[in-house]
């Protein structure tokens, strides 16, 4: 059984239909990459996922656990379900240590010294040991996103969604974000990612999605949607992007 | 008889001006713990609470002070419930002031930005712990120089009192001008002694504005 199921999903928000009848699986330990064009529905997918937006039609399962019920017990779905944004809304409120410790405390009921020691060790996970006590507004973009990514592995999800994460970075500051996003896929983290970084795509997709229009036009290894595009859309995506 | 303006009056004009002092604590306190209540209605998930605090501040906000004040004393005074001015002068201070209070905060809490709703949603906080330890924390800091701001508007406020018969500083500037004719002097000594209540309050929301960074 799949990790995450995602069966015939429809999404709009009013008359604008954003997914319609979107299915695709990840198992365990799988990376899926989501591409596509501005607007095709790849952020509002992974919002999907963990209960930030509702959906109309169609089942997601994660685990045992089905999203789409009337009711569904969204706490519980999040703490198996990370997502990491683009722009990285850290808590800029409190200090590294507390947006990591905050859910965990709180969420999970977890003992304030255990926390603590979990914190620890997300963070020499993505190399930032040393800003345990710093404020978000203290360190640089790149910086934050390997903080927001910490705080999200902090509650040990079943599956990570990333979406763009690294778009609102300078590219000196990408390389050490992506480097720990790939540290986790070599790890075996279950990972979805949206990304407009092709090579970076590429190097670590099991599986990529290519979304457009709010469906999944085509998907497969990245070998083949990036080596051998069967639709036209695909195929112009591709050209422009891949050099 | 015509009596003099001196130390003696102006003693009375400060014993006055403690029952301005108490009267704004009261309306400040009372206020504000009625205002954060009108305020988690006002932001309530549920239409129905969210219109009941709406027509509160409504009500509150568009309807003068001293209506209020008139309402609470005479109006009650009418059903054979006579309330003593001190208590009709706390009830009256304190749905007015709850009324700005909500308004304000609930303007604070609504400038924090989505994403950080949706972040710690997706941590999975309820709704309540988002407020509690994310919102919450982040509108204090922003709410604080507007709050510190209508305080100077209720002490201002606390005179309205004297028409009720409440001997606060104006009443009693009345009273002594009465016996003195000294309009200047004695109007002139109530008017230096609300400014300096004031003014370092005036002063000290400039000065958190400015330190907090919170733009007009
Ligand atoms: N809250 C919203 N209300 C109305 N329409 C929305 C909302 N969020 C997204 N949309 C619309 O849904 C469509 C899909 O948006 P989505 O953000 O999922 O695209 P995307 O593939 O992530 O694009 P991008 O690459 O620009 O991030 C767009 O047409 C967008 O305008
Ligand atoms: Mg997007």
């Amino acid at each position: 059984m799949s990790l995450v199921e995602v069966s015939n999903i429809s999404k709009s928000y009013g008359a604008l239909a954003v997914l319609k009848d979107v299915s695709f699986a990840v198992e365990r330990g799988e990376v899926v990459v989501l591409i596509g064009r501005s607007g095709s529905g790849k952020s509002t997918a992974l919002r999907c996922l963990n209960g930030l937006e509702e959906i109309q039609a169609g089942t997601i399962k994660v685990g045992d656990y089905k999203v789409s019920d009337q009711g569904t017990d969204l706490r519980r779905l999040r703490q198996d379900v990370g997502i990491v944004f683009q722009h990285y809304n850290l808590f800029p409120h409190l200090s590294v240590e507390r947006n990591i410790t905050l859910a965990l405390t709180v969420v999970k009921r977890m003992p304030l010294v255990e926390a603590k020691q979990v914190a620890a060790r997300v963070l020499e996970q993505v190399g930032l040991s040393d800003k345990v006590n710093a404020y978000p507004e203290q360190l640089s973009g790149g910086q934050q996103q390997r903080v927001a990514i910490a705080r999200s592995l902090a509650m040990s999800p079943k599956v990570m969604l990333f979406d763009e994460v690294t778009s609102a970075l300078d590219p000196e500051l990408k390389e050490e974000v992506l480097k720990v996003v790939e540290n986790l896929a070599e790890q075996g983290m279950t990972m979805i990612l949206v990304t407009h970084e092709m090579s970076f795509a590429r190097q670590v997709a099991d599986k990529v999605i290519f979304m457009h229009a709010g469906r999944v036009h085509e998907s497969g290894p990245p070998e083949q949607l990036f080596g051998s595009p069967q639709t036209p859309e695909l195929q112009q995506f591709v050209s422009t992007r891949v050099s | 008889m015509i009596r003099e303006f001196t130390i003696l009056e102006i003693r009375l004009l400060l014993e006055a001006t403690t029952w301005t002092v108490l009267l704004s604590l009261i309306a400040f306190a009372g206020g504000g713990l009625v205002g954060a209540i009108v305020t988690l209605m006002r932001i309530s998930r549920q239409a129905v609470i969210r219109r009941i605090a709406q027509v509160y501040i409504l009500l509150f906000q568009g309807t003068p002070l001293l209506m209020q004040l008139f309402l609470v004393y005479f109006g009650l005074a009418l059903y054979g419930y006579s309330v003593h001015p001190m208590v009709a002068a706390a009830i009256a201070l304190t749905c007015y002031s709850s009324a700005f209070f909500a308004e304000i905060w609930r303007g604070t809490i609504e400038t924090i930005p989505r994403p950080q709703w949706e972040g710690s949603a997706s941590l999975g906080l309820t709704r309540s712990e988002q407020l509690r330890y994310v919102i919450i924390p982040q509108s204090i800091r922003l709410a604080l120089p507007p709050t510190v701001g209508f305080a100077v508007q209720i002490i201002k406020n606390t005179s309205v009192t004297s028409l009720i018969g409440f001997t606060e500083l104006t009443r009693s500037g009345q009273l002594i001008n009465n016996v003195t004719f000294e309009p200047f002097l004695v109007f002139g000594c109530v008017a230096a002694i609300y400014f300096a209540l004031c003014f370092p309050l005036s002063a000290l929301s400039r000065y958190l504005e400015r330190k907090l960074h919170v733009p007009r």
